[in-house]
């Protein structure tokens, strides 16, 4: 799997919902159109919300993994 | 996309009726999943649900007549944090002060486990653009006035709710 660089990184280690949605969409709107957002989160809700919160807002979710036991996303500003 | 123009982002709708604790979290939590998604929301807060527009936040919560709640202790070892302890109902009802030991239990137990606050949720939805009507009728019947509720909601009947709800895609009810 080739690694993605990302323009900023979102820690929302500890945080349920509806927190990781709504840092990722605040983050979002700060950057760039094509940067690229790492978010972290400790959540199990997160990657189906995740994938949901992508759809809606048509930003594109590149990863959904996990690593170090935490789930880690990379979300691309597409508009 | 609202009924009549297609291009509109989508709209959520939600009455907020009640004003304990447990009932105050799922209408900002949801209000601010879907403003977070880019969505358009409203949410109409009546009777108890008015309370939730308060400045101080002081809703509580109560086990009583309330058999679905879990009864854990927010501390302590995991073993002890996982007892389910089973109160009697008729202890609830004559320890005085159980209600105010309920809430403070519950909040504790939402802030190890890394929910917000329901003062912060109620920020977030405002920084949001959350639109939160207050119910004229309620307001007249339990004696509030406009002063007595924080400064970014409006004043609305059932009527302005229901025009609202009517080009919504979900429309709930709590």
């Amino acid at each position: 799997m080739d690694v993605i660089k990302e323009d900023q990184v979102l820690d929302c280690s500890g945080m349920l919902c509806p927190m990781p949605v709504v840092k990722t969409s605040k983050a979002i709107k700060t950057m760039e159109i094509g940067q690229v957002l790492k978010m972290i989160s400790t959540d199990p809700g997160a990657p189906p919300d995740m994938e949901a919160w992508s759809r809606q807002t048509g930003n594109e979710l590149l990863r959904s993994m996990q690593e170090d036991g935490k789930f880690v996303f990379y979300i691309r500003r597409s508009k | 996309m609202s009924k009549s123009d297609p291009n509109a982002p989508k709209r959520l709708a939600l009455i907020a009726s009640k004003g304990t604790l447990d009932w105050a979290y799922p209408p900002f939590i949801l209000a601010s999943a879907a403003g977070a998604m880019g969505w358009e929301v409203g949410v109409f807060f009546t009777f108890y649900g008015l309370t939730l527009l308060k400045p101080q936040l002081t809703a509580a919560v109560t086990p009583i007549g309330n058999p679905a709640m879990p009864m854990k202790m927010p501390f302590g070892p995991e073993g002890f944090q996982n007892i389910n302890w089973p109160i009697p109902q008729l202890i609830m009802t004559n320890v005085p002060g159980f209600n105010a030991l309920a809430t403070s239990l519950m909040k504790q137990t939402f802030e190890n486990k890394g929910v917000a606050s329901v003062e912060e949720l109620r920020q977030m939805c405002i920084e949001m653009d959350v639109r939160m009507i207050g119910c004229q009728m309620t307001m007249d019947v339990f004696g509030f006035k406009r002063e007595d509720f924080i400064k970014e909601c409006e004043i609305g009947g059932a009527a302005t709710f229901l025009e609202y709800a009517s080009e919504a895609d979900v429309q709930l009810f709590i």
